[in-house]
């Protein structure tokens, strides 16, 4: 069949058009499915996001409550409690902690809660720089006002458990 | 005083570039044949000037001057050459100057292999480049000294990342700016062609083997970054769908379609306009990418540092090069009138599908690496995509492209049959549904892992099956040996790239079936994983050039005897005061044996041991698909590009 250049037009619009949308309707049924919020400790009372749903939980571990330990079959366990202020919440991971996991600083959690409240992780994302601070955790942390970016570099590390508002900072 | 002259050598560049700029255009403009014959040695000048420019950088670094900011931050003087000189372009400043580099380099190719260029379209295409050279130039200057002085010099410098201090990432950056940069190439030959309002066979010829080179390099840098991933970061994995990795993919994607459609346009002369507007879109990508990655706009782990006022830089540069190349496309595109009829069901048609779906791909991936920066923007919600989104997504448009993959070399241009096209592909289809089903049977219900290896088989038995097919293996067996010698080395190149890709999903499939085991052990314990027995014999203290370590000897054995023995390793680099994972890494063609050495704790050292089944083919079918792209490279076609040469190869591909 010899296609008129009407007709052809006509093909690759139709061809162009499922494309696009096949790739938009592929696009949203996976993000529906697969967006994976960031809730700070604080948040996660209101956003209630139940057992099932995967999140990002940010925020920092707090000073002295890491405990390494190790499962009945041998894995080893870290427990540690991440807060960002008003709210802390317990966290399980089974696996290595990353090289730069440090008590007082800043770390993103990626897990579920369960329905006893403990947060278990199935990943533990730390940066390989020792002065970072997640960008999540960065904006929590003001939203609590516990430190605002724009006042320099965090406060030492082993203060964070003990973390009073700072009223002094802000509104800055 | 290198430094300044380093210094002086990139704002000289940067005066070249300009010039390399305004006179061939406006010499094309006025078809004055002086002002365009300038554009040659100023390309080559400004080659010159960048070389001396990254020599004076290179020299910084190997003498370790202290005086200069960048090699304080970013060396010292107990690492080994090879990293001081692979840290002039491990950070940011020293990149930018590779990069700029690399476009100098393909500019002066332009200007020395392109005698048989018509000169008004070199002086264009120089132009153009000149101009992409001037804004990274001004960038450098402007936002990016690497020769900026500090005053006192500090008895040394701080050190490079050790996680960067790896073979694999020394060589990882200049590759990925040979394709990036090469689509700059592209993009100022598409730039050229709306700028004379026209496209030929010729104009293909051009465009095809440099968007293969700049494709070849892309395939490969891409391939170590995902290695160096691999073995130096220890998480097992080979692709994260890290935003940084999909800033990578994004102009390979659209390179792989303009590659493809470049063919269209030269055999053809159909699909130009589309073709145009993928090579702006390519160079668009690696522009994206390069934003993305230097802006610190996205929250990556392989990111550079972040700086708002590069970042504004870049995206202003970004909207001037593509929404420039954009307009004009828009203004000159409708000019330029289709030819080339074909029906859907053609050699053509097969490449419209392949660069549908692949476009749609590199949709799909743009969305999900830039929705989170949008959703902070504008509705102030903190998400993230992750690779489940990437899986989904991705999956069922791979599935049609990988099918109509081992058909489209098959079908013959203008029009064509389905039904002797599937006759000829009837045993790369059994393989392929006995490999799933083999799968299926000796995995468990492993629907991806199955799929893969079925779509690998496919792949590799179709280009075996073209390959036959061509030289006429089954129908006339005595002669395909000297119809083997006169086969094009292009359909050697795209066969040979085809498989190469089977190779690769072969290596993701077994991936998919990898097992790994983590537990806490104690020297002369072994636990079994992947029908090996693993046994932890000691840990022990270890030195290194800048580094002090724990090293563990892990045995391997199968059925009680050795294996291997590996020697994972925690790193401690006193300067900088990081702490790195080494994994150990027995490499054989069934696939990889993977330890890793976690913290220890009360004579316990934690171990996480990794199968991974026919990992190593990921890389390799990598390297077969850049292999086919430079075995295209010598096609006759591209050395000589006589239109008589043309002619015999295609009545060669047609007999």
């Amino acid at each position: 069949m010899k296609l008129s250049r009407k007709r052809r037009r006509l093909w690759i619009v139709v061809l162009a058009g499922l494309g696009l949308g096949t790739a938009t309707a592929l696009t949203l049924t996976a993000f529906q499915d697969n967006l994976v919020f960031f809730l700070a400790p604080s948040e996660i009372a209101g956003k209630n996001p139940g057992p099932e749903r995967a999140f990002r939980l940010g925020g920092l571990v707090e000073a002295g409550s890491l405990v390494k330990d190790t499962t009945a079959d041998g894995r080893p366990e870290a427990r540690f409690r991440v807060t960002d202020g008003p709210a802390t919440v317990p966290v399980t991971y089974v696996g290595v902690l990353p090289d730069l996991f440090r008590e007082g600083q800043g770390v993103v959690t990626l897990g579920k809660l369960g329905p006893d409240g403990q947060f278990r992780a199935s990943e533990v994302l730390a940066r390989h720089d020792e002065t970072y601070m997640p960008p999540e955790v960065a904006a929590a942390l003001k939203r609590t006002g516990h430190w605002d970016p724009k006042n320099g570099a965090p406060p030492p590390a082993a203060s964070w458990n003990t973390m009073e508002p700072a009223p002094a900072r802000q509104g800055s | 005083m290198i430094g300044e002259l380093g210094h002086f050598a990139l704002a000289l560049a940067f005066v070249l570039a300009l010039a390399q700029t305004v006179l061939p255009l406006w010499g094309a403009a006025r078809r004055d044949g002086r002002m365009m014959a300038a554009a040659g040695p100023l390309a080559h000048g400004h080659l010159l000037a960048c070389a001396a420019a990254f020599g004076a950088l290179l020299y910084v670094f190997a003498v370790n001057d202290t005086s200069v900011v960048n090699v304080v931050q970013n060396s010292h003087s107990a690492k080994p050459m090879l990293y001081k000189l692979a840290g002039a372009w491990g950070n940011h400043e020293g990149s930018m100057v590779l990069w700029v580099l690399i476009l100098a380099l393909c500019g002066g190719a332009v200007a020395g292999f392109g005698r048989d260029l018509p000169t008004a379209l070199k002086a264009r295409v120089l132009g153009v480049l000149g101009l992409v050279a001037a804004g990274f130039l001004l960038f450098i200057l402007v936002t990016s000294n690497p020769f900026g002085r500090v005053w006192p010099p500090p008895a040394d410098g701080q050190g490079l990342n050790p996680v960067l201090q790896d073979p694999g990432l020394a060589f990882h950056p200049p590759l990925l700016y040979l394709g990036y940069v090469g689509f700059a190439v592209t993009f100022a030959f598409a730039v050229a062609a709306l700028l004379e309002g026209r496209v030929d066979a010729a104009w293909g010829r051009w465009v095809r083997p440099w968007a293969l080179a700049a494709w070849s390099f892309l395939t490969l840098g891409i391939a170590l970054g995902s290695w160096w991933a691999y073995y130096e970061l220890g998480w097992g994995g080979y692709w994260f769908w890290d935003p940084v990795e999909n800033a990578s993919l994004l102009p390979w994607l659209a390179g792989t379609a303009l590659l493809h459609s470049a063919v269209v346009v030269e055999k053809r002369e159909a699909l130009k306009v589309w073709t145009v507007l993928l090579a702006l879109l390519a160079f668009g990508f690696s522009l994206l990418g390069t934003f993305l990655v230097r802006s610190g706009v996205l929250n990556s782990v392989h990111a550079f540092a972040n700086d708002p006022e590069r970042g504004v830089f870049i995206l202003g540069l970004l909207v001037f090069y593509i929404g420039g190349a954009f307009a004009l496309f828009a203004w000159r595109g409708p000019a330029m009138a289709p030819t080339g009829m074909f029906s859907p069901l053609s050699r053509e048609g097969g490449l419209v599908l392949n660069n549908l779906l692949l476009c749609s791909a590199a949709a799909v991936v743009l969305v999900g690496t830039l929705w989170p920066m949008f959703a902070d923007l504008l509705f102030d919600q903190k998400i993230s995509v992750g690779p489940p989104f990437f899986n989904t997504a991705i999956l069922p448009l791979t599935v049609p492209l990988v099918l109509a993959m081992a058909a489209g070399p098959l079908l013959s241009w203008k029009r064509a049959r389905l039904w002797p096209v599937l006759e000829r592909l009837w045993w790369a289809a059994l393989g392929a549904a006995t490999a799933l089903l083999l799968c299926l049977f000796l995995a468990g219900w492993r629907v991806g892992p199955a799929l893969g290896f079925g779509a690998a088989i496919w792949l590799i038995l179709g280009a075996l099956a073209d390959l036959a097919d061509r030289i006429a293996l089954f129908r006339r067996p005595a002669a395909a040996w000297s119809r083997a010698g006169g086969l094009p080395r292009a359909a050697w190149g795209a066969a040979l790239a085809h498989a190469g890709l089977g190779v690769t999903l072969l290596g993701i499939a077994g991936m998919g079936l990898a097992t790994d085991h983590l537990s806490a052990m104690r020297p002369g314990q072994s636990v079994a994983l992947g029908g090996y027995q693993w046994r932890l014999d000691k840990v022990e203290d270890a030195i290194g050039p800048n580094w002090s370590a724990r090293r563990a000897t892990v045995t391997v054995l199968r059925d009680g005897a050795t294996v291997t023995v590996l020697h994972p390793e925690r790193r401690f680099f006193p300067v900088g005061r990081s702490t790195t994972t080494e994994a150990a890494i027995h490499t054989g063609l069934s696939g990889d044996l993977y330890a890793v050495l976690g913290e220890e704790q009360d004579g316990a050292a934690v171990l996480r041991l990794h199968h991974n089944l026919l990992a190593p083919w990921i890389w390799l079918g990598a390297l077969i698909m850049a292999l086919g792209g430079a075995i295209s490279l010598t096609d006759r076609r591209i050395r000589v590009a006589a239109p008589a040469s043309k002619r015999a190869a295609a009545l060669a591909a047609k007999a």
